[in-house]
């Protein structure tokens, strides 16, 4: 590990909270709206990829903050020289990491509720739930998704939790989370009790399955379809997963990150626009 | 399921080759008919759509009938998908606005708020937003409700053949588009909603503008409704008819006027308020009997509460005065300038474009900077829910902490509420799938986006 004195004088370019700055971000109330591991991770230097690390290490148990991206550069400069000085510089982007007890609020209560529901059923709740993120005053439930369904089922029917309605599934690509590229997320409202969360499943690019919580939603159904359609993750016992939204026959799935917008150029008084993917893109 | 591929054909043509189809095309449905008979075949599959004038745009429903009775009903749609969350990604988070106004066209400010709420949740700018701003969105968003239910409610006449219930509907809903166009300067896809704010503040005498259109919005709204909830005929087509109970609906992640139609006062401008509903005074009507009738009385009701709730924006933004801001402080996020009407066309102000050619050349670079890149929105991802005419419309959005969208996902109200249209008409009539889907009141912009 870097000297913090180090790590601060490498990063001095940059507003990056490092050693015990970072410790005080790290002890900030969740279920607010700051971020502290994001924070960090986003900064500017390796040194804060390395604090970032370490802010996560003794957050979670054996978890990491999810690296969805590397930025290198500014401006999004590429291939042209580093004209602007900041060709140097690289950005892991990383998306809230899990976060420790207390949550705050009602999210504890629905935390230890579906802990001893899970726990009773011999899932365990470690096993089916491996974190819990708090972030802008919402609550997250990453689901492994062997489980999903039990915990899907669990959060609809026991009388403390009562997530009756469903606000359905849509899909997120990640292409550089390897290993769990394709994100399912689902939005569940509990109208008993007021509160609403946030479950999310991965699945890796290459065994794209995740099982149906139609049998336990059945508003699902058709979310299912168009997450399928447009992300290709197969959900397993759904009872006809055909595409929804686009033509039987098409190839590809339309939302992934890989596949491209598509588009022409277009030539209005002599200066050409070039299609949307292919416009200046700011990194 | 591990083969499953993305260019392997869905449909498997063998399993289907088996069933024998009749094509009616030209003048030959005697001979179809004939050869129906023929082979016994009772069950008879009718396309209904996409182009067919009562289903409310490019909805395709195929019916499985036996006589005048519907034995199953499925709905296709995807005919008008645009891609439009696709596209935004391209987009920076402000110019996602002009994005999403597009899916649900009828009740384009919803998704304009719902949108804005997310991405100022991601933001953490939640609580910045100026009051006056939070106090036009709603003013706009009742006033789109309105206009949207008569939509509902007229069309819905409309398809049943009472073609009055629809020229009342669409004169009142006139009154309203007026107002949109005063104050945002389009009749639809306005993009005056944006992240931090609204676009532009109120133009002058907009307040008095809007009092009086609301008089010609009450009249229309008066005689439509008593020309519909005494008609005998209306009666006969809509009660009873597209019947989901309050099991059925909570099941199938029903919302809006469907849910409330079965007794749940549901309602995400009580339940979770935003912009500031908590402190309207205004009621959540409900029904009792889950059908078309009293979706119909339900859409009324909340006509008549949204004026009410429009009448109290009315009298706070007469409090605020016409200076107050409509727009966050933070300049990195607010747009520069404020929009005016010049000898060429809309554009920035003159005294805007005076100081940044003429005197601050910082002013410009920021200008510049903030048009054409935009702003950065801290990585992560929010939800956001509002009261769409037609249910909970829920915004998903996620940030890799650039200046465009990762991802922008609109848990669209008439998608959701379409999975009920098998379980409205199977076992009724060929007729009632008329008025079920008319009951259901989807936008199919908003289904495909």
């Amino acid at each position: 590990m870097t000297d913090p004195k180090d790590a601060t004088r490498d990063a001095a370019a940059t507003p990056v909270p490092t050693g015990e700055k970072a410790d005080a971000a790290a002890t900030v109330k969740p279920g607010e709206s700051t971020t502290p591991a994001a924070a960090a991770a986003q900064a500017t230097s390796e040194t804060a990829l390395e604090a970032g690390a370490q802010n996560t290490g003794r957050a979670g148990a054996g978890t990491t903050i999810p690296i969805i991206d590397v930025r290198y550069g500014m401006f999004g400069v590429h291939g042209s020289g580093d004209t602007s000085g900041y060709g140097g510089l690289v950005a892991p982007v990383a998306m809230p990491g899990p976060s420790e007890r207390p949550y705050g609020g009602w999210f504890d209560e629905v935390v230890d509720i579906l802990a001893e529901v899970l726990d009773e059923s011999g899932t365990g709740f470690a096993d089916a739930v491996p974190s819990v993120v708090v972030d802008r005053g919402e609550l997250t439930l990453n689901v492994a998704r062997e489980h999903l369904v039990e915990v899907a089922q669990a959060l609809r029917d026991d009388q403390d939790l009562r997530f009756e309605l469903s606000m359905g599934v849509n899909g997120v690509h990640y292409p550089h989370e390897t290993g769990e590229e394709l994100h399912a997320v689902y939005h569940l409202v509990s109208v008993t009790h007021g509160r609403r969360l946030r479950l999310e499943v991965t699945a890796p690019d290459d065994d794209p399955h995740i099982p149906s919580t139609v049998g336990v939603y059945p508003a699902n159904d058709w979310h299912e379809r168009e997450t399928w359609d447009f992300f290709g993750i197969v959900f397993d016992g759904h009872p006809g997963l055909a595409r929804i939204e686009m033509p039987d026959d098409w190839p590809g799935h339309p939302q992934r990150k890989d596949y491209p917008l598509g588009g022409i150029p277009v030539e209005y008084k002599g200066a050409t626009t070039p299609p949307p993917d292919q416009r200046r893109s700011y990194s | 399921m591990s083969n499953v591929h993305a260019t392997r054909p869905v449909v498997d043509d063998e399993a289907t080759a088996a069933v024998p189809t009749f094509e009616a095309s030209g003048g030959d449905w005697s001979s179809i008919a004939e050869e129906a008979a023929r082979l016994g075949e009772e069950r008879i599959v009718v396309n209904m759509g996409p182009q067919h004038p009562s289903t409310h745009g490019v909805l395709r429903l195929m019916l499985e009938i036996e006589g005048e009775t519907v034995t199953e009903a499925r709905a296709g749609i995807g005919y008008l998908h645009t891609g439009i969350e696709k596209n935004m990604e391209f987009r920076t988070w402000t110019q996602g606005v002009t994005f999403c106004t597009r899916m649900d066209y009828v009740a384009p400010l919803f998704q304009e708020a719902g949108y804005c709420l997310a991405v100022e949740k991601l933001l953490g700018i939640t609580d910045d937003v100026p009051e006056k701003a939070s106090v036009i969105r709603v003013l706009m968003m009742e006033l789109n409700r309105i206009a949207s239910h008569f939509i509902c409610l007229g069309t819905g006449g409309n398809e049943l053949g009472a073609t009055t219930i629809m020229t009342l509907a669409f004169q009142g809903r006139e009154h309203i588009l007026q107002i949109f166009e005063l104050i945002t300067g389009l009749r639809m896809n306005h993009a005056y909603i944006r992240p931090g704010g609204v676009v532009q503040d109120l133009p002058p005498g907009a307040v008095d503008a809007i009092r009086e259109a609301l008089v010609g919005v009450r009249k229309f709204a008066g005689d439509l409704s008593k020309l519909m909830t005494a008609n005998p005929i209306l009666k006969l087509r809509y009660q009873n008819v597209g019947y989901l109970n309050l099991a059925g609906c909570m099941a199938l992640g029903m919302t809006g006027p469907i849910l409330r139609s079965a007794g749940l006062p549901y309602d995400v401008r009580k339940a979770n308020p935003y912009s500031g509903y908590e402190t309207y005074d205004f009621d959540v009507p409900t029904g009792t009997n889950a059908d078309a009738w009293d979706r119909m009385m339900v859409r009324f009701e909340e006509m008549w509460q949204s004026i009410h709730i429009v009448e109290q924006a009315l009298d706070r933004l007469a409090k605020l005065g016409p200076h107050a801001p409509v727009m966050v402080a933070d300049k990195k996020i607010a747009w520069p300038a404020q929009l005016a009407v010049g000898p060429d066309g809309q554009g920035n102000s003159l005294e805007h474009i005076k100081e940044i050619m003429g005197t601050s050349m910082e002013a410009l670079i920021h200008h510049f900077k903030l048009v054409t890149e935009g702003f950065r929105v801290p990585a992560g991802q929010a939800w956001s829910e509002v009261e769409h005419p037609r249910g909970v419309l829920g915004v998903h959005v996620v940030s890799d902490g650039g200046t465009r969208p990762y991802r922008a996902h609109f848990r669209d109200p008439s998608f959701n509420n379409l999975q009920a249209v098998s379980v409205m008409c199977e076992g009724g009539n060929l007729a009632d799938v008329v008025a079920s889907v008319a009951s259901i009141d989807p936008v199919l912009g908003g289904v495909d986006r």
